[in-house]
């Protein structure tokens, strides 16, 4: 096991788990906590690791204020102790490069997760499928993945990731400075013609809006795929 | 995943141990108000709300949001207990004595069904909402109940688990042979009393 | 504000009962005829048990609880599943 530092109140943590079957970009798995007087707390977390790196799993965790399983793992948590967990979980939020199309990836918060998933398989994979990233977040320091997002652009084909940061932004910031709404999507999205694969993913008020603004737009809901992690981030 | 694994170093919510007495077994002290939901929040207007009480009664009851606010109504201070492990002490509520809103119909039932906002129902026997052991509350810690919380009004009958305390109650109905609700009919105790943790079937 | 989530979310309870993925499973809503992958669905992790709701009209589809042992699931409020082979 390793535990590397994201952001202030993000780790991730990589398990070598030889008994992996294998996942898809995309999906999760569910980690229970168990005291030794039997309560337990069960919560799940994306994996943030492509498939490609099996039997390595990388999860991403956001630390809660009062969650229950988050401050565990992202402050107790250490190299040698053993998790359980049970999964890979969900065949509904999954992109495989081979389903190609035009990728619209619109991530809020600890949603990236899921999504970073799916851009290093796309990597992994050297698939030049045209991907935008719509990534809100509160501030730069919030910003998961900075670095390794950056690299993508610059190392890949066909990626364009565009951010927006609602409360606090540095100065000479030229992205977006306010919570996703129609409009943004309408500027960053992929028009409707072209009949993008969307995959949304962050707290349930935030999916809402930006689903909803896609169907408004005119994009198929079929073509829209959404995760919510509830409204303080934590599934 | 396994049996008998245990996550090093993580701490348990529950009290080591209860010295009032009050906490019932299994149970830990809980300072906050978890909220948990089954569905969307109703958010009833008080000028559409009203509360009946219809089924196997002489006449069906009907007050509107006045007429309720103008029963007698009293300050209630119990503890309450989830099912889900948690028990808060010494909560605070108002509202109106469901004997106070019994004593307007004849009835030969022995069971209610308490109907709400959102479908959710449970049930009780009569005996067990009379005698000052259930209230139609509006008021919790001194402020309007919040609907996150089951606001306009929900049912309190503290000596049960706290399912039974019906969210977003719009009335009872009296019925002569008992009708598992929500939980009830899913695998939870049909009585449900902490105290001898009738959690679920065949407790 | 409720804990709203969705289908993915009750997908691991579903997992450890039903053989295979229920989120792609399309479900046929009893109360409005929409039909819709599972993962697409509205669901409630409430502490008692999962409640999985039609995302258009609110009515109930899935209940499950998890209890001394054994799973409790109730599917009155689907019409239909449709399940890929495969």
């Amino acid at each position: 096991m390793t535990i590397r530092p994201e952001t202030a109140r993000t780790k991730s943590i990589t398990l070598a788990l030889p008994n992996w079957i294998g996942h898809r970009a995309g999906q999760h798995v569910d980690v229970r906590l168990t005291a030794e007087d039997g309560y337990q707390a069960e919560r799940s977390y994306s994996i943030a690791s492509p498939p490609e790196e099996a039997p390595r799993v990388t999860l991403t965790v956001e630390r809660i204020d009062d969650g229950e399983v988050s401050p565990y793992l992202t402050e107790d948590l250490r190299v040698g102790d053993k998790l359980e967990l049970r999964g890979p979980i969900g065949g509904y939020f999954v992109w495989d490069a081979s389903m190609g199309g035009l990728l619209l990836l619109v991530a809020g918060g600890s949603g990236i997760v899921p999504l970073m998933a799916m851009l290093r398989h796309r990597a992994a994979t050297s698939s030049s499928v045209p991907t935008r990233l719509l990534y809100s977040s509160r501030s730069l320091e919030d910003v998961i993945y900075r670095d390794e997002l950056d690299h993508l652009v610059k190392n890949t084909t066909m990626l364009e990731v565009v951010q927006t940061l609602t409360r606090v932004q540095p100065p000479g910031w030229t992205d977006y400075s306010r919570r996703i709404d129609m409009q943004m999507l309408r500027e960053v999205a992929w028009p409707v013609e072209q009949r993008p694969i969307a995959y949304i993913c962050g707290p349930t008020p935030f999916v809402e809006t930006a689903a909803a603004s896609l169907v408004a737009l005119g994009h198929e809901p079929a073509r829209i795929k959404t995760e919510r992690f509830g409204p303080t981030g934590e599934a | 995943m396994s049996e008998g694994f245990i996550s090093r170093g993580f701490r348990s919510r529950r009290q080591k141990s209860d010295q009032s007495g009050r906490i019932p077994p299994g149970q830990y002290l809980e300072r906050g108000f978890p909220v948990l939901s089954a569905g969307p929040t109703p958010h009833t207007l008080l000028i559409n709300w009203d509360f009946s009480i219809i089924g196997e009664v002489d006449q069906p009851k009907r007050w509107s949001w006045e007429e309720f606010r103008a029963l007698p109504r009293e300050t209630i201070t119990k503890d309450i207990h989830c099912v889900t492990k948690w028990s808060k002490l010494d909560t605070h509520w108002e509202g109106v004595s469901l004997d106070t809103l019994l004593a307007q119909v004849t009835t030969a039932a022995s069971f209610v069904v308490a109907f709400c906002d959102g479908g959710y129902t449970t049930n009780l026997p009569l005996d067990e909402v009379t005698g000052g052991q259930a209230w139609v509350v509006d008021t919790y810690e001194g402020q309007p109940l919040e609907p996150q919380h089951g606001g306009p009004a929900r049912l309190l009958v503290p000596h049960l688990y706290f399912w039974k305390s019906a969210k977003w109650v719009r009335g009872l109905r009296l019925v002569e042979q008992d009708e598992p609700g929500f939980w009830e009919s899913l695998g939870y105790n049909n009585h449900g009393d902490p105290w001898k943790e009738e959690r679920y079937w065949g407790d | 504000m409720e804990n709203k989530l969705d289908g993915n979310a009750a997908a691991g309870a579903l997992q450890a009962i039903l053989p295979f993925d229920m989120t792609l499973v399309q479900a046929t809503c009893t109360g409005c005829g929409a039909t819709n992958a599972i993962g697409a669905t509205a669901a409630y992790m409430h502490g008692m048990g999962t409640i999985v709701r039609c995302p258009r009209c609110d009515t109930v589809l899935i209940r499950i609880v998890h209890a001394r042992g054994r799973y409790l699931l109730d599917m009155r409020g689907v019409r239909v599943l449709q399940i890929m082979e495969g």
